[in-house]
């Protein structure tokens, strides 16, 4: 099977390289030429000023209490051979008041993409997001999780790859990627808040594999709509995005974690029905590794009210299971969760939206409350308000390390 | 002059044939209207495709102006309803959206939203139709695909608006959850396109109406408006939205309007 991908992915690399490019683009001029033809263009660039604010003192004395943190983002864009080839610059830095593990940049996209009718070829740093449940994104394994930018989950690292992807009308889309460098995940500092007790140590990582972060992994997708119905099935191959972590004592006083990379096979199911206004939503997974087997899912609905109460407000309802069945074992807070969730859209010129959940352990009573909110201020800046609480945590829960981390966040970004 | 004697001659004809002819079944005024629906659906047919770029421009009740800007690509499915894309360029925080819509003539349209930060094709439900579209007068079901099956019709009488022979329409929303009870439509006699449409809430209170200027024909055939007014009666708020750059028969094919060809839109 693997031989059969790389085959499939080297045909995509040759397809995508420039001598190529320019004899199928029926064009009389070179690469080069093309190349110089085109300008970049700047499609977005965004400057963020965050604070936040914890509302208790710090579990550790070395923690701060009030943080400012400062992040810019853009996107460049070059498109030739008529909008065929398409190549995509995304810069990103953050520059953090309290913690040095968060002061850190990232390349989120650096990628070629040939676009053909019934065939996509992409190759470079890129994103690619799987899935369509709202409390938890289990199918989603191709980026890491850039977890120090904010801890749901939903910030991601550039990715390394090479990808090609079959559609058709009929039968539906073929995805297929080679990820030849594993990215590690990010964790807060000694001084970082939002962290576990002991903190991670994030400079000696340990890998099951010998090729330590250069193992090869891959992946496949297929996914097709059926009517009401969208549906993806996939499957990866290759070091866990997720790590196990192992106590480590430095000195007798300086305890740390350090992240054990496994390698597994994940293979999933994410499924979506749109009823009307009701969207119900399912991601499965069945991972194994020599550490462990084990199953989870999330599983739920989102019912939308628009126009509610002779308004021009939307109020959606989410209500999401999780479940995973290791159990207490299980390395995220959603072993057998419920999350319920109210979500707010205005519906007015600047696009006020708030979303609040709550999170219930239905083992052990722990809680936790998220709110975000945001709203534009003008043409070109938006204010986004974050509060996340929790409580009832017990000792040995995963999120007991952030007990005293109740806090209210709000960031402006200017839009350029 | 010769307009003059028009406009005196109108009603004397209009009132001669109502003496003469036989006062209209009901059922003659829902075929009537019907029929004009669909001689403006026919006469609109075999566009193939077109592109088009918009922008709105939103007025509060003290005239203050915020702009929108969004690009449109629409191809004609004669079987079913139309596919479409839509590209918002401003704000600037939503630049790179995206929203695929494939309208459908007897259930509800599918609609897939890409959010460009988080790289994530998104499934929504097309149920909001009543919703303001994007903080605007428009509501969604005022800019979806106007098939002749999501309405029943009714003519109601001929009438002049502009110097232009018009016939009045009535049509009412056969679909779920629409924020009208029906609309009033001037659909002129000459190109068969509106050039008016009143919009009564679900209490039957007029509450917008849709003035279509400055009509220009494309390859020989198509009439398509430059600029809509949306004045809003019961907030006071208003929306223009000028459509610039039409392009009919681009050949696009339904390979563009996909899931996939959302995620590499710019």
């Amino acid at each position: 099977m693997k031989k059969i991908i790389v085959f499939l992915m080297a045909c995509s690399l040759l397809t995508t390289s420039p001598i190529t490019l320019a004899d199928s683009s029926r064009q009389s001029n070179n690469f080069f030429d093309a190349w110089k033809e085109t300008s970049w263009e700047l499609n977005t660039a965004s400057l963020s000023l965050e604070a936040r604010y914890f509302f208790n003192e710090a579990t550790s004395s070395k923690q701060h209490k009030a943080n400012l943190s400062a992040s810019f983002e853009s996107t460049f864009y070059k498109n030739m051979y008529d909008d065929k080839l398409l190549l995509t610059f995304t810069p990103f830095l953050r520059a953090d008041q309290g913690d040095k593990e968060r002061t850190h940049g990232d390349i989120r996209e650096f990628i070629a993409l040939w676009a053909d009718e019934t065939w996509e070829a992409s190759a470079g740093i890129g994103k690619v997001y799987w899935g369509v449940a709202e409390s938890s994104h289990l199918v989603d394994i191709i980026n890491q999780t850039d977890l120090i930018e904010n801890i749901d989950g939903e910030d991601k690292l550039g990715q390394p790859m090479i990808s090609l992807t079959f559609i058709n009308e009929d039968y539906g889309t073929l995805a297929t990627y080679l990820l030849p460098k594993f990215r590690e995940r990010t964790f807060p500092g000694v001084k970082g808040r939002l962290r576990s007790i002991p903190h991670v140590d994030n400079d000696s990582p340990v890998y099951q594999s010998s090729q330590r972060d250069n193992h090869l992994d891959y992946a496949l997708r297929y996914s097709k709509t059926l009517g009401d119905f969208d549906i993806g099935l996939s499957h990866f191959s290759g070091t866990s995005r997720e790590p196990i972590f192992n106590v480590q004592f430095k000195t007798p006083s300086n305890i740390v974690l350090i992240p054990n990379y496994f390698l597994i096979k994940q293979s999933s199911l994410d499924f979506q029905a749109t009823i009307e206004e009701w969207l119900f939503k399912f991601e499965g997974i069945y991972r194994s590794s020599d550490n462990d087997n084990y199953f989870a899912a999330v599983g739920g609905f989102e019912y939308t009210h628009s126009g509610a109460f002779d308004s021009s407000y939307d109020i959606g309802y989410l209500l999401e299971y999780n479940f995973d069945d290791r159990k207490d074992k299980a390395l995220t807070p959603f072993q057998n969760d419920i999350f319920a969730g109210l979500r707010m859209v205005f519906n007015d010129e600047q696009s006020t939206e708030f979303l609040l959940g709550f999170i219930i352990d239905a083992d052990n009573q722990g809680h936790s409350i998220n709110l975000e909110g945001n709203r534009r201020i003008g043409d070109s800046m938006k204010l986004t308000i974050e509060s996340r609480i929790y409580s009832h945590f017990p000792q040995n829960s995963l999120l007991s390390g952030f007990k005293n981390d109740d806090y209210l966040q709000a960031e402006l970004a200017y839009y350029f | 002059m010769l307009k003059l004697t028009k406009l005196i001659s109108c009603p004397i004809i209009c009132l001669s044939m109502s003496i003469i002819s036989p006062p209209a079944f009901a059922e003659d005024l829902v075929a009537k209207g019907l029929n004009i629906a669909k001689k403006v659906d026919f006469l609109d047919t075999g566009y193939e495709d077109l592109s088009a770029d918009m922008e709105m421009i939103l007025r509060n009740r003290q005239g203050k102006e915020t702009r929108r800007k969004m690009r449109n690509k629409t191809l004609e499915y004669v079987k079913d309803g139309d596919k479409s894309l839509m590209i918002f360029d401003s704000p600037k925080d939503v630049k790179g959206t995206a929203l695929l819509t494939f309208s459908h003539k007897k259930k509800s349209d599918d609609q897939w939203l890409y959010l460009p930060v988080l790289k994530r094709v998104k499934r929504i439900s097309s149920s909001n139709k009543s919703g303001p579209f994007m903080g605007s007068e428009f509501a969604y079901e005022d800019l979806s695909s106007q098939e002749v099956e999501k309405y029943t019709y009714k003519f109601i009488k001929d009438e002049m608006i502009d110097n232009q022979n018009c016939f009045v329409i009535e049509r009412k929303p056969r679909y779920k959850r629409s924020g009208y009870k029906r609309q009033l439509l001037w659909i002129s006699q000459k190109i068969y396109q509106p050039l008016k449409i009143d919009f009564f809430d679900r209490k039957n209170t007029l509450l917008k109406t849709l003035i279509f200027k400055d009509y220009k024909q494309y390859s020989q055939k198509f009439w398509r408006a430059s600029e809509l007014f949306m004045q809003n009666h019961q907030n006071g708020k208003s929306t223009t939205l000028k459509w610039n750059n039409y392009q009919f028969k681009n050949g696009y094919k339904s390979s563009h309007f996909s899931k996939n060809s959302l995620k590499r839109l710019r």
